[in-house]
């Protein structure tokens, strides 16, 4: 203790002082709110940001914090947006018992499939990824008796929210659900990171052969965070059907697990609000590079992509960090 | 075989020996890399562990932690048969290690690292709702174990900014966290420079009576200043086993040991 209280910081008190919430962290979250003052035109782009935003931060539980690199991720979204659409269609369209229903069709899958996650790392896991997710496309595509197939599910209709705000054209509603549920899951996710449990699996992130050596179950770690991870991807495929009233093969498919990443790697994973960052970023320069051409987006976020994986190796908000540090500094 | 085998297993029951072997062996393809191995370290001992590069000394210490699984032969920790136990199981037993070459968790600082350790043991590793800092006893048992390793001061630095011989401390500090009965190190002053490691055999002469340690070491001075008890291994098999006086006194030792030729 003597050490501690001469360098003026008590270990408890140093890790707490990690974890604070900071002053940003309200402006960032203040922020969000505009687009319903100033950009009501944009609402629905808004929304799409959001959902896809949490989308990001379920990928960061795994890979930025656990290590778990995936290329299928977009498995859980797809499957999560098929179960609320689904029960939509033959249950009713209560929303928040389809967005349930949604997290935990998707969550199921995710511990299925967790066991085998858990017992490989690298190179295989993205392999193993990748096959879950293109599985579950050509599946998906060809019970298009129940899925609607390439045309998409149709039939979806939810209920007004909470039986009083209905699904309006400039997305008033939509926006507002996407953000609070975003809110919510981002509280979660950051109180789990700051648990004993997310020490752990930074732990596993940082190396995973020393884990065992201090007794850790590993594997049984890696479990509850893919489980976690693939609820809240659930959740935010849920989320797209609801809002959107439909569910298109794509919501499962490569190329959505492969932007997801994107994102998050722009954003900068490891640190909660790359994945927003990143979603935002992305999505607003996919708005208004398509304007110009269309057809060539991706050539403008490719350049995007290897800029910053060159000279911000650790995202925008490690680059934005990184500033900030040599600017207090001074 | 079976009348070695019925005494060891008498000295195991009376709970005198902390970590026991009985004809562990192990090979990859034709190579014996562990052959027959019988030890038995009494509760309290300090074993040093020396032999020639290759001898299967690091094998060994792989093979009692469960990161190598025997072809053949038991291994008991206390009482316990724990030879089919997953490495972490066999940690929250009571048995760990240190690595030769520094396995640490390069991004956590060595308060975190130390605290996750803690916070395996005690069981808190799973709990997700609540933030760690409430957890103030398992921090500061985290903290007193860097402190008594003389890391305090180091305590919020990234690892991999640690000078490397506070490094090596850490290696020990995280085996510690998991209060040990056992503690196998495998060259805790590899790669530090001569006139450090004395500084790290200080600390681990240091630690608690009732641990049993195995340390590897090819420092001879090291050795017999801290070893109770020297196993010398050659080619994955134990060569002799005795007091530091005994294993001075051993005719073949020093030949074997410095690798040449031996006669007869």
């Amino acid at each position: 203790m003597a050490v501690a209280a001469r360098m003026g910081v008590e270990p408890v008190a140093y890790l707490k002082a990690q974890t604070r919430w900071r002053p940003i962290e309200t402006v960032f979250w203040l922020a969000t709110l505009l687009p319903f003052f100033f950009l009501p035109d944009y609402l629905q782009l808004a929304s799409q940001i959001a959902i896809t935003a949490l989308f990001a931060l379920s990928l960061d539980l795994i890979l930025g914090y656990a290590g778990i690199v995936s290329l299928g991720h977009a498995a859980f979204f797809g499957t999560g947006a098929y179960a609320a659409g689904l029960f939509s269609k033959f249950v009713w369209g209560e929303p928040l018992s389809g967005l349930l229903v949604g997290a935990l069709v998707a969550g199921l899958l995710g511990y299925a499939t967790s066991f085998i996650i858990a017992r490989f790392r690298h190179l295989a896991l993205i392999m193993l990824t990748l096959g879950f997710g293109l599985l579950l496309g050509a599946a998906a595509n060809s019970a298009s008796w129940l899925t609607g197939g390439s045309d998409g599910l149709q039939g979806v209709a939810i209920w007004p929210l909470f039986g009083r705000f209905s699904w309006d054209l400039y997305g008033y509603t939509a926006y507002g659900y996407s953000l609070l549920l975003l809110f919510l899951l981002f509280l979660f996710a950051r109180r789990l990171i700051h648990s004993p449990f997310g020490l752990s699996l930074r732990g596993i992130r940082e190396n995973l052969l020393r884990m065992p050596a201090i007794g850790a179950p590993s594997r049984a770690h890696i479990r509850t965070v893919y489980t976690i991870s693939a609820t809240m991807a659930g959740l935010a495929g849920a989320l797209i059907a609801q809002t959107t009233q439909t569910v298109a093969l794509d919501s499962l498919g490569f190329e959505r697990s492969a932007e997801v990443l994107i994102m998050l790697v722009l954003g900068g994973a490891g640190r909660l609000y790359g994945g927003l960052v990143g979603t935002i970023v992305f999505m607003i320069a996919h708005d208004q590079f398509s304007g110009i051409q269309p057809q060539y987006w991706y050539f403008w976020i490719g350049v995007l992509l290897i800029a910053v994986v060159m000279f911000l190796p650790n995202g925008i908000l490690g680059g934005l960090s990184a500033i900030a540090q040599r600017w207090r500094a001074k | 075989m079976s009348a070695p085998a019925h005494i060891a297993s008498d000295a195991i029951g009376k709970g005198t020996i902390a970590l026991a072997t009985r004809q562990l062996s192990k090979s990859f393809g034709s190579l014996v890399v562990a052959r027959d191995i019988g030890l038995e370290l009494p509760v309290g001992a300090r074993y040093a562990l020396i032999g020639p590069n290759g001898a299967g000394k690091t094998t060994l210490i792989n093979l009692m932690t469960g990161m190598l699984a025997p072809n053949a032969g038991q291994i008991f920790l206390g009482p316990e048969d724990i030879t089919a136990l997953e490495p972490q199981e066999r940690v929250r037993r009571g048995l760990a290690r240190t690595f030769q070459i520094n396995t640490l968790f390069a991004g956590l600082n060595a308060l975190e690292a130390v605290t996750l350790a803690v916070c395996e043991r005690r069981g808190l590793s799973r709990e997700f709702w609540r933030n760690v800092a409430v957890h103030k006893e398992a921090i500061d048992e985290a903290h007193d174990i860097l402190v008594k390793l003389r890391l305090g001061e180091a305590c919020y630095q990234p690892t991999r900014e640690l000078p490397y011989g506070r490094q090596r401390l850490l290696e020990i500090a995280l085996a510690l966290a998991t209060r040990p009965k056992v503690l196998l190190l495998d060259e805790p002053a590899a790669g530090v420079p001569p006139e450090e490691s004395g500084d790290i055999f200080e600390v681990v002469a240091g630690l608690a009576g009732d641990l049993t340690l195995l340390f590897i070491e090819h420092d001879m001075h090291v050795v017999f200043r801290f070893a109770t008890h020297i196993i010398v291994m050659v080619g994955g098999a134990v060569f002799t086993e005795g007091t530091p006086a005994e294993i001075a006194a051993h005719p073949g030792v020093r030949e074997v040991y410095l690798g040449t030729r031996r006669h007869g």
